[in-house]
């Protein structure tokens, strides 16, 4: 990890107003620092000293007290300072990872497993407290606290202020040096304790099948002594890297030490007055301490600035979009010419040649082995996945075609009505919780009533939902659910079709379903063609087939061999 | 503290003797670096009154004393610190496993949701925090300051007190304010992160449905508007949060204040020498160096309640499986099993899955298990298998399942289960977890039996191959082969196979599926599936339907009748016909035809 990550600091144009008000606290904080050292060892040289003016020592306490108020207000300040400026670098940062992890789309490059996503974006990206609320105050004061510090020193008392010079520079010298030595053994012991971690995991996950072998406790021996071992490895790394921290402290208190003794000596040889050496020996501590706690801090900032790292890596992932600005025309048929796609790092092609044309009013269906590329052509018409080659366009009443990768991709999809395999039945704000009408009007989020029941009417489903208790209300709990599948897949076939589209995508819409919930299906893709839309279906069900004017088989070139 | 820390406390105490000692020298270390100001003190204030040398000799020599005193006694408290806590923290890795070694995998049902487990591991990981970062640093700051305004009462009582004071309210009262304030904010504030983090996961998840539909931007919105509640709650803790850090200095300042103000009339009427009023006052500078990380105490302490509630849980989850104290024998080989009126179900009020289920497998019968997804096929292995509580009767070899105990039966019935675990470790230890101390030839010989020795040669390292963690750098069909090969090594007298081909693909699932047959073709066998695909027609076979038994019979008689199996066979031959109608076609351009009705793809 940097020291300063620009990038981080470019995030929030809070975080830059963030940085110079911590510069400022750290430049009062310093100063205040200076004033409260003067001020007690004038106070006690004052009180010990001869012919001492009372008032002089009480308005000396009094401003003491000031000092010391204003130095709490300025940390409880700071402190308030540093969670604001880091919540608002948060919030940008998840802000931008949702909207470009959203944007990708299923198939994108930046989208990894949405668990794993979610983790980032909310724990994570947290650990960034440890950087903006601790680290880097802390860095600046490191920065500082020690140069007004060692000025202070020097007009005070040359000696000591070149013991505390050529010792300071020291530290963050050692600290790099120690941080080199020890940096690959303390990652090695973090990964052993990773790898500790994985394997009880892995036996906990792996716990019915040690049990049917008899196995099971036995392990917790096994886990023991990888424990055992664990330890004294991390002894071994510990103890040298305490000792990093043993030089550091050593330096730090010798220091202090040698300009105690050294103070103390020449104040009893006459060479220093009470009141500087007393100053000098408040000061000089101070110096050390900022320093001191950068260390302490890093290890927090590190993990955040980590997550940050993957937060980059999210957002610059070149993205793959599809759209242009040209508008939709009215068309009626969808062209497909020697249509096929390539995903990198596969030397199979995931969708082989293709060539076909679908009219509006009759079904299309696409049949194939499983694996041959049926759904990757609907993900492309969708815009999910780019073409390697060929194109796809429609055709409108001009007769002239137009490119689908020129469309406005909005205009586009609100074309289009889609059913996948597995649709995700949720509303438009993603709750947990969504009613069937809710899941259904994010087909269309102006429906109305007469217009969502028309919609499942179509589906085939009408009838079953007027039976349920709740009705159009019933809540679809995503996983567990008292809808069956049958059910879900319907409602998700009248999602698509209360936006009344020109183009309708199936894939496989009959999987899972019984005999007659198939027919139902089968008479709603029917009707919805002859009404005038074009229909594509994958099949993999003869009924569906049967009904199509135009059946494409797809094969990708696996399938060849 | 005790109560609400549950394991990881006890855990910890497990190693109380080491932590004391480590509390101990890092009081020590702690004591000197307050001595070494307090000297510094002293040692300037007497040479300002130009004493004979050697008394400042003295003091110059305890201050480099106690400069390298500190350094190295807080060098050996960190590392006899670590070194216990680590030893604590295998202990309670140990009581964890054992905890979860019971109540798998039937009382697991109810944890195994989300990453509940990996949580918990990490939960397990953070109690460490307890000794190093919440009572070790707690307890030598209270030694330190209750020696350091000791010495101050003996020097001046009143300056003493009024240091004890802050001292007192550094210890207790600041973290107790840090810990109450941030314990108020995380529970308003840990609602929202969970709505947040589950509002990302359902819109990650539903990416294409969002994008297809074209309201991916009103779910980033709404993400928005939770993201930004969860700014407010933490921005509007965020004044409670500076409390601890401003409260320190405050006491700080209060201490040296109020120690010059008390002190300064003592000096006047000569009960106090001049000297020791520096030290008076530098005292507190020093001690509350000591008492800075309380505040972070406190915030730890917060952390690890919540890690420590989830171990609890774990603890007080209720067992599955009731084991017997003394098992019964069950007798050796395969004499029978038998189901009586059995009822089952996962979890405490969960639905039954299993309702009135008898059945009877005799020694080398293959009985064969049918029906859709979720009529309760896998619930009946885990029951016969004895990971789930039942009622009513199973007896195997004659003795009730319940009298001999999971660990009696587990010996005598294999499981092929659909997604076999196979362990993060080499080939051949994972095929020796089926019987230990095998030699190189017997796991050869179980590998080919599996015939999955010629991918195993091609590995690099050969047995000695690492396979990945859940073993991700094998195939879906490698990872069957391996879990066959482990049962092989030591045939179990029954075996039961649940779906071992459900998620491979169609080449593959063949493959294996006769790889299977041929090695036990000898052994007693329960098949359980849902493709029809693959069953003699000398084989039993039961529909389970919804938990109950729909019908019973051979193959020939169930296919002439109504009801699930009939459907399913009737579906099968349809993806046959549609197979030879798909194999007839050109590849990649279309074909026109006249539709039909009548569901058939050839018509009327």
């Amino acid at each position: 990890m940097r020291p300063i990550d620009p990038r981080l600091l470019q995030v929030a144009r809070s975080t830059r107003r963030y940085i110079v008000a911590v510069i400022v606290t750290g430049v009062v904080t310093a100063v205040l620092v200076i004033v409260q050292a003067r001020l007690l060892s004038g106070v006690i040289v004052d009180v010990t000293g001869d012919g001492l003016s009372f008032n002089r020592v009480s308005e000396a306490v009094v401003a003491l007290a000031v000092v010391v108020l204003v130095r709490a207000a300025i940390a409880w300040g700071s402190e308030m300072l540093a969670v604001r400026a880091s919540a608002r670098a948060k919030e940008e940062l998840r802000d931008a990872t949702v909207r470009t992890v959203l944007a990708s789309g299923p198939y994108g490059r930046a989208g990894s497993a949405p668990g794993e996503v979610a983790t980032l974006v909310t724990r994570g990206i947290d650990g960034l407290d440890g950087y903006f609320a601790r680290y880097l105050p802390q860095l600046v004061l490191a920065v500082i606290v020690p140069c007004a510090i060692l000025l202070t020193l020097a007009g005070q008392d040359l000696l000591s202020a070149l013991i505390v010079a050529v010792t300071i520079p020291l530290i963050p010298v050692f600290m790099i040096l120690i941080g080199l030595y020890t940096k690959g053994q303390v990652e090695r012991q973090w990964r052993t304790l990773a790898a500790v971690s994985t394997h009880v995991l892995d036996m906990i996950e792996g716990l019915p099948t040690l049990k049917m072998f008899g196995r099971a406790k036995e392990q917790a021996a096994a886990i023991r002594v990888m424990g055992d071992d664990y330890r004294s490895a991390t002894v071994a790394v510990l103890r040298v890297s305490f000792l990093s921290s043993l030089a550091l402290e050593l330096l730090a208190t010798l220091s202090i030490a040698l300009v105690a003794v050294s103070v103390g000596i020449r104040l009893a040889e006459g060479q220093m007055s009470y009141s500087t050496a007393l100053f000098v020996l408040l000061l000089a501590p101070e110096a050390y301490l900022p320093l001191r706690l950068v260390g302490q801090h890093f290890h927090a900032a590190a993990e955040g600035v980590d997550a940050a790292d993957r937060v980059f890596t999210i957002l610059d992932a070149d993205q793959h979009s599809m759209g242009g600005t040209a508008p939709v025309p009215r068309y009626c048929v969808l062209r497909i010419t020697d249509a096929s796609v390539h995903f990198d790092g596969r030397t199979a092609r995931a969708l082989e040649s293709v060539t076909f044309e679908a009219v509006a009013g009759s079904i299309t269906a696409l049949v194939g082995a499983s694996g041959g590329g049926k759904t990757t052509l609907i993900n492309a018409i969708m815009g999910f996945v780019p073409l390697t080659t060929g194109t796809m366009g429609v055709i409108g009443s001009e007769g002239a075609e137009v490119n689908l990768s020129d469309l406005d991709r909005q205009a586009w999809l609100s074309t289009v009505g889609w059913v996948p395999q597995r649709s995700k039945l949720i509303d438009s704000g993603a709750g947990s919780r969504t009613t069937i009408e809710g899941a259904v009007r994010l087909g269309r989020c102006d429906a109305t009533v007469d217009e969502i029941w028309a919609a499942l009417g179509a589906a085939g489903i009408a009838e079953e939902i007027k039976g349920l208790p709740a009705g159009l209300q019933t809540e679809i709990q995503l996983g567990a659910t008292g809808l069956s599948a049958g059910q879900l897949q319907r409602i998700a076939l009248a999602r698509a079709l209360v936006r009344r589209p020109r183009l309708l995508l199936l894939d496989e819409p009959t999987a899972g379903l019984d005999m007659v919930s198939e027919a139902a299906v089968v008479r709603a893709v029917r009707r919805i063609a002859d009404d005038g839309a074009i229909v594509i279906v994958v099949a993999h069900r003869p009924a569906l087939v049967a009904i199509a004017e135009t059946v494409v088989r797809v094969a990708s070139a696996v399938d060849e061999w | 503290m005790v109560r609400t820390l549950g394991p990881v406390w006890a855990a910890m105490v497990e190693e109380r003797r080491m932590l004391s000692v480590a509390g101990v020298v890092g009081a020590l270390a702690s004591a000197c670096a307050v001595a070494l100001l307090g000297t510094a003190a002293w040692l300037i204030a007497t040479a300002a009154g130009a004493p004979p040398v050697l008394t400042l000799t003295v003091a110059a020599v305890m201050v480099r004393a106690f400069a390298l005193g500190r350094a190295f006694l807080r060098y050996g408290e960190r590392l006899i610190g670590h070194a216990a806590a680590l030893r604590g923290l295998t202990g309670l890795r140990v009581r964890v496993y054992g905890r979860l070694e019971r109540l798998a995998p039937g009382g697991l049902a109810g944890f195994a949701r989300g990453d509940l487990l990996t949580r918990l591991i990490a939960d397990v990981d953070s109690a460490l925090d307890l000794p190093l970062r919440v009572v070790l640093p707690w307890a030598q700051a209270a030694l330190v300051s209750a020696g350091t305004v000791a010495f101050c009462v003996w020097l001046d009582p009143s300056a003493g007190l009024i240091l004890g004071c802050s001292v007192v309210a550094a210890l207790v009262l600041v973290p107790w304010a840090a810990a109450t304030v941030t314990s108020r904010s995380e529970r308003r504030i840990a609602p929202s992160k969970a709505l947040l983090a589950s509002t990302v996961v359902t819109a990650l998840d539903a990416s294409a449905d969002l994008i297809a539909f074209g309201e991916q931007v009103t779910a980033t919105r709404r993400i928005a508007v939770i993201d930004a509640d969860v700014t407010s709650l933490t921005q509007r803790s965020s004044a409670a949060l500076g409390i601890g850090s401003g409260l320190g200095v405050l006491l700080q300042g209060i201490a040296v204040v109020g120690v010059l103000v008390v002190a300064m009339p003592a000096v006047r009427q000569g009960l106090l020498q001049p000297v020791w009023l520096a030290v008076l006052a530098l005292l507190p500078l020093a001690v509350f160096e000591v008492l800075a990380p309380l505040p972070g105490s406190a915030l730890a302490y917060q952390r690890l309640r919540g890690s420590a509630a989830r171990l609890d849980a774990l603890e007080l989850a209720a067992d599955s499986v009731t084991e017997p104290v003394v098992p019964l024998m069950v007798p050796p080989g395969f004499r029978g099993l038998e189901l009586r009126g059995v009822n089952a179900g996962w979890g405490a009020g969960g639905a039954q899955a299993l309702r009135a289920i008898d059945l009877r497998v005799r020694a080398g019968e293959h009985l064969v298990i049918v029906g859709p997804s979720g009529a309760g096929k896998s619930t009946l292995a885990a029951v016969i298998m004895g990971f789930l509580a039942y009622e009513g009767s199973i007896e195997l070899n004659g003795i009730e399942l319940s009298l001999s105990g999971g660990d009696g039966i587990r010996g005598r019935i294999g499981l092929l289960a659909q997604r076999s675990h196979v362990f993060g470790t080499t080939i051949a230890e994972n095929v020796r977890l089926g019987r230990p101390g095998l030699s190189d030839a017997q796991v050869w010989e179980a590998l080919a039996a599996a015939q999955l020795d010629e991918s195993v040669r091609r590995m690099p390292g050969g047995l000695d191959a690492e396979v990945g963690p859940l073993g991700m750098r094998l195939s879906g069909g490698e990872s069957q082969r391996l879990a066959l090969a482990r049962i092989l090594i030591d045939p179990p007298p029954l075996l039961i196979l649940d779906e071992p081909t459900e998620h491979l693909d169609g080449a593959t699932a063949e493959a294996i599926e006769q790889t299977i047959r041929a090695a036990t073709a000898s052994s007693t066998r329960i098949t359980i599936t849902h493709r029809l695909r693959g069953i003699c027609p000398g084989d039993h076979v039961i529909v389970l339907r919804d938990g109950r038994i729909e019908a019973e019979g051979s193959c020939l008689e169930l296919a002439s009748g109504v009801g699930w199996f009939a459907d399913q066979l009737r579906t099968e031959l349809d993806e046959l016909e549609m197979f030879e109608f798909i194999e007839g076609l050109p590849v990649g351009i279309a074909v026109i035809r006249v539709p039909t009705t009548g569901g058939s793809i050839i018509g009327g």
